[in-house]
């Protein structure tokens, strides 16, 4: 079938099932937005920022597990669009983005708009391409969507210069791709997946160390099943809160930096770690030379490189985890006796009744905690949860009861404020029976407040629960801790009026003080299916503990702070 | 870890932008190069990239790794079974010792391969230590230039 280039992306998008697109128009892709406005494939959602489409986009692929995409143009809409790829990509997040591109001819002249878009992603993308011929379009296209899509997902760049949105060609698109430079490997070795077996059963402490690649993997339920028939107890990386949900007796809770007590001793202390889809992240392992000292490592990864290229591992088995799990657990089939890890278990047991996850409320200000378990028993299970970055995160990590994989979404490796509203807009237009929560900070939230003006245009229900502390939270708690109450550009006393803000832009606004407003508000809000901004204040110099300052062992934990 | 010398082969699609897809690897990831060559391998959509690189055990295998991910790429080989050669060319003052410099670049496989009214120029071509030893040897002839071929490496 003959067809110009912009109609060919159409077309691909839509063969792709790919329901939403979020972009922003732009000279170089008009020809492509003008086939936008004659088809019915699919639906554009327009933010207000190239960022913010791009986080959407992710937002709407972490929620529902498919492929986001967004559309920006060339020049300024590319390099914002920019920041929401090198998020994804850290946590490899299936996106493929359409960038328009000067005309060929134009390319290397510093034309108007022009930027170097495939140089400048290359770092921040699973892969790219400029697209210099449209009879490679339609494979191009394919391909972008597979590479997103398949072994260690992530986001794809298809650069597209405006005279070629404009050819025509035969678009021939094909059914599967074929690759020869590209074949993941998902299944793992046999030989290492039943050596990996026999050192669990004759481990004494094994643990479970789960990461966000069980989430990408949808392998949340075989997860709980191998940890429920061995009875080892797990624990979760802040990508993977929700894979054990909350309340299982065997997930100790999230470790790392801002983990629990029981969960960095675990790891401090086991003798087998059971890492499937974690990367040991410096944010998990503290001092290296440190870290889990007395482990053998079974470390499951479909990406080879992230095996070995922190610690060294006893039994590197690349594969999907789903897989890869799923034969475990064939593997360990009666032979795997739980009572061997009672002593382990109790041990940890007695770890967490010593110093559990908890805080101090208080009668006279709110704790951000006590508003986060507020909104985990409000609406609980039903909720997405999304955040931005700085300590209502870690709060949020810490303290929400998160009950299934995808509940929780947040720009864990690349740690990108600003994230969290335009990624609930798309996780509620991915999943609108679900309400979508954005727990946020005064600072992030005004990273990418003009969402507020999409989010009511569209009537997209997103709540957003501003945890005021009127700081920069994160760093101000580091300067409390490491620089002597240095507060340097941290105090955020100048405040915009949120409640007027929201309004303003077609939302709806409230300010609350109290635990009674709280709950009134957050029903009321969930009641009138409005975007709104709830703007809580809380306790200003809050901290996020226990801590495990930046490079030291994970087992010397702060546990409080005293003045 | 101590550091140590790897020769690594890959075999890249012919497509535009690979090369640089390779080179901004090691600059983003904080490999060293030493040298890098390139050269499309005949009747055939691949190119070959030899990378003389250095680092500990652990960084050798993230590069190979990292290689590997990078979507044009077919092949990486990193091993000790490989014959390395490089190639130099030498300019010197035609004033020089000519017969000696002839004779010198024989030893190293190598002769003169053009001379002018003012400069002689010579190459070699042998093994990368080899080609230090030559080198060092040229340098009482007041070498003017000397231009290196960086490593091609092929599998025993």
């Amino acid at each position: 079938m003959k067809m110009n280039g912009s109609q060919m992306v159409c077309e691909a998008i839509t063969r792709e099932g790919v329901k939403v697109v979020f972009g922003y128009p732009g000279g170089a892709i008009m020809n492509v937005y003008d086939e936008i406005y004659k088809q019915d494939g699919f639906k554009h959602i327009l933010n207000r920022h190239e960022q913010a489409s791009v986080h959407a986009a992710d937002g709407y692929a972490r929620a529902t597990g498919e492929v986001g995409v967004a559309m920006v143009t060339s020049g300024p809409g590319f390099t914002n669009a920019v920041t929401g790829l090198a998020t994804a990509y850290m946590d490899s997040i299936p996106l493929v983005v359409i960038s328009g591109q000067v005309p060929l001819s134009l390319i290397g002249t510093d034309g108007f708009q022009e930027i170097d878009a495939v140089g400048i992603s290359r770092p921040c993308t699973k892969h790219n391409y400029l697209v210099r011929d449209i009879n490679d379009l339609p494979r191009i296209l394919k391909e972008a969507f597979y590479l997103a899509r398949s072994g260690r997902p992530g986001p794809v760049l298809v650069d597209i210069p405006k005279d070629v949105t404009a050819e025509f060609g035969e678009f021939d698109y094909p059914d599967s791709v074929d690759m020869p430079t590209y074949k993941p490997s998902c299944k793992g070795n046999d030989r290492q997946i039943k050596k990996a077996a026999e050192a669990i059963i004759n481990a004494k402490k094994p643990l479970i160390y789960i990461g966000g690649g069980t989430v990408l993997s949808n392998a949340s339920e075989l997860v709980r099943e191998l940890a429920q028939m061995t009875q080892i107890p797990a624990v979760e990386t802040l990508m993977a809160r929700g894979v054990m949900g909350a309340g299982n007796p065997l997930l100790l809770g999230m470790l790392g930096m801002h983990g629990n007590y029981a969960s960095n001793m675990a790891m401090s202390e086991t003798d087998l770690i059971i890492s499937l889809g974690a990367r040991f992240d410096d944010r998990v392992t503290g001092k290296l030379s440190e870290f889990a000292r007395y482990a053998q490592i079974i470390h499951v990864d479909i990406d080879p490189a992230n095996i070995g290229k922190l610690v060294d591992v006893d039994y590197p088995i690349v594969g999907d985890i789903k897989i890869v799990v799923e034969k475990l657990i064939e593997q360990l089939q009666e032979r795997v006796n739980p009572k061997n890890y009672e002593s382990w278990r109790d041990v940890l047991k007695r770890y967490n009744t010593l110093h559990p996850q908890s805080f101090k409320d208080s009668d006279e200000v709110l704790k951000p905690q006590w508003v986060i378990e507020r909104i985990g028993k409000l609406v609980g299970k039903e909720a997405i949860i999304t955040s931005d970055v700085g300590q209502h995160q870690m709060w949020a990590a810490q303290h929400y009861p998160f009950d299934r994989a995808r509940q929780w979404i947040n720009s864990g490796g690349l740690g990108t404020m600003g994230f969290g509203f335009p990624a609930a807009l798309g996780a509620k237009v991915g999943c609108p029976d679900k309400v979508v929560i954005n727990i946020t900070g005064d600072g992030s939230i005004l990273m990418n407040m003009q969402e507020l003006v999409t989010a009511a245009e569209y009537e997209i229900p997103v709540i957003n629960v501003i945890l005021n502390n009127h700081y920069l939270g994160m760093v101000r708690q580091w300067q409390t801790f490491f620089y002597d109450k240095r507060y340097s550009e941290t105090d955020l006393s100048y405040q915009p009026n949120f409640k007027a803000l929201a309004e303003a832009c077609g939302g709806i606004g409230y300010d609350v003080t109290t635990k009674e407003e709280f709950d009134r508000v957050l029903l009321e809000a969930i009641e009138r299916k409005k975007v709104c901004f709830i703007n809580v204040a809380i306790d200003r110099l809050e901290n996020v503990l226990p801590m495990v300052p930046a490079g030291g062992a994970l087992y010397n934990m702060m546990l409080e702070h005293k003045d | 870890m101590e550091n140590i010398r790897r020769v690594i082969s890959v075999i890249v699609m012919n497509e535009s932008s690979v090369l640089a897809r390779v080179t901004a690897l090691f600059a983003g990831r904080g490999y060293n190069i030493d040298s890098l060559t390139v050269a499309p391998i005949p009747q055939s959509n691949f190119s070959h990239i030899t990378i003389v690189t250095k680092g500990d055990k652990r960084i050798i295998e993230q590069i190979t790794k990292q290689l590997n991910k990078l979507v044009p790429v077919f092949k990486v080989m990193e091993h000790e079974e490989m014959i390395e050669k490089e190639m130099v060319m030498v300019k010197f003052s035609v004033k020089e010792r000519l017969s000696d410099i002839a004779a010198l670049c024989g030893a190293y496989n190598g002769g003169i391969v053009n001379v002018g009214p003012d400069i002689v120029i010579a190459m070699a071509a042998d093994e990368p230590r080899r080609i230090e030893h030559f080198l060092e040897a040229t340098q009482i002839f007041n070498p003017i230039e000397v231009v290196r071929g960086g490593v091609v490496a092929i599998e025993r």
